[in-house]
């Protein structure tokens, strides 16, 4: 069996370098890899891209990473009002943004993960997402071009990974982790708990391990608005 | 603005809840849809949907009973009814652009009169803005029905000939709830369906940049009571 488990968060994103591409999972305060982005705050890398939902809350989440300057460009659906450091920076004019509309911004990194080379949806003609893309008109209606999103590093949260790195989420806190397992050629899970191979049911496997290629158990934070 | 009294926040929820069916699995978003799931009426069910994965999304969690990882999209925690379902978020969206939702419910800052949208960015605005969600719920709508605030604070209109903000998605409402009117888009501008008690039409007009079309006697809006006929 390939060994996938690492003892630390930190040896887990030793070797992340800078200028790396990375896709961050979680939404509404659930299913953040906080202790992945902690360590790799600590490890230091900078000019990062971030392809992300949102973009922090205060120093949680995302926010330390623009708190020390880590990130240079976010690509994100709703980088939201309390993203501070990510508003202070974007007001200064010194990160570079592109706004993506939720459902597309999944439909984007899935596509990367399946081989899809891009795709037409009605959502966003006639809109400032639309500007500078290809338009068609199919089945009647406007359509805009979307190129798929890859990334070098997925980081994302899970509940159980199995040793082979077979996972399964908790409740709401699933949100974008499975997606961006899909599509990046490092994902990085942390969980809860770490249990022996055939201790998950197969039936209820939500990712299987083909996706995962680090796994760490997560000792610290959990979800940063319960504290 | 005339001073005389319009539906408050909750008086606009409780009519936009009279357009629920029992069995429509729904989205809500942010404002005054929000408060919409607190008006179901009596001895229907309604699956509501959320963004970030949940069918069956239930009432907000009781205080000391919060599950932090069962949060809506405004990361609110909630509960979930019996016969929910959890999922990821592409296959959240997959179920509002695809149309397989019977009915979404989204704020609005612009409504045309040729069912434009407008609700994600006030020009000259702080801040980077965000679209979120509500462009591909928007756009893969079955039904779309906006409910907001007639005017904006300053008074100015809402409910335009054409959209000025940036557009959320292209001819898609097909209904707008107001603190003043319930009003359809039709193929020749908005029909005025409800007034507010108190109110005349050509009133609630000197409040409206679009012109709102009137059939005959219009009907105060119904705040309890019988549902309205739907035009679903």
């Amino acid at each position: 069996m390939r060994q996938k488990l690492y003892d630390t968060v930190d040896a887990a994103v030793a070797d992340v370098p800078s200028g790396a591409r990375i896709f961050f999972g979680g939404f509404g305060g659930a299913g953040f890899p906080n202790n992945l982005i902690q360590a790799l705050d600590r490890q230091g890398a900078s000019e990062l891209t971030a392809i992300t939902n949102n973009c922090g809350s205060g120093d949680g989440e995302l926010g330390i990473l623009f708190k020390h300057g880590r990130i240079r460009s976010v690509i994100a659906s709703f980088p939201g009002p309390h993203a501070r450091h990510f508003q202070e920076l974007y007001a200064a004019g010194k990160i570079a943004l592109e706004l993506v509309p939720q459902g597309i911004l999944c439909e984007r990194i899935r596509a990367a993960g399946a081989g899809i080379f891009g795709f037409y949806a009605a959502v966003g003609a006639g809109t400032q997402v639309a500007e500078g893309r290809e338009e068609r008109v199919l089945g009647g209606r406007r359509t805009v071009f979307y190129e798929p999103l890859v990334a070098e590093f997925a980081f994302i949260r899970a509940w159980k990974a199995d040793e082979l790195g077979n996972l399964v989420y908790r409740k709401t806190a699933r949100n974008f982790n499975p997606l961006m397992a899909l599509a990046a050629k490092t994902t990085i899970v942390e969980v809860e708990e770490v249990v022996p191979v055939g201790a998950l049911d197969p039936e209820a496997v939500v990712t299987p391990f083909v996706f995962v290629h680090r796994i760490v158990q997560a000792k610290g934070i959990y979800n940063v608005i319960k504290a | 603005m005339s001073s005389k009294p319009r539906l408050t926040r909750e008086q606009v929820a409780a009519r936009a809840a009279l357009e629920l069916h029992d069995g429509d699995c729904v989205n809500l978003g942010w404002g005054i849809p929000n408060l919409v799931s607190d008006f179901v009426p009596a001895g229907i069910t309604v699956y509501f949907h959320s963004e970030n994965g949940i069918l069956g999304m239930g009432p907000r969690a009781k205080a000391g009973e919060e599950d932090y990882d069962v949060v809506d999209a405004m990361k609110v925690p909630v509960t979930v009814i019996p016969g929910a379902s959890y999922f990821d978020q592409g296959t959240a969206h997959l179920m509002a652009r695809g149309g397989h939702l019977d009915l979404s419910m989204l704020g609005g800052l612009q409504v045309a009169e040729n069912g434009d949208f407008a609700n994600w960015k006030i020009p000259g605005s702080q801040g980077s803005g965000g679209i979120g969600g509500a462009m591909d719920i928007a756009t893969g709508a079955r039904h779309l029905i906006v409910c907001m605030e007639h005017v904006t604070k300053d008074g100015g209109p809402k409910l335009v000939r054409r959209c000025t903000y940036p557009l959320t998605a292209l001819a898609c409402v097909k209904r707008v709830i107001t603190d003043l009117v319930v009003a359809d888009v039709t193929p020749d501008g908005f029909l005025l369906r409800e007034v507010a008690s108190g109110w005349t039409p050509r009133e609630v007009q000197q409040h409206t940049e679009a012109r709102l079309i009137v059939h005959g006697e219009v009907p105060e809006i119904e705040l309890v009571g019988r549902r309205r006929d739907s035009t679903r």
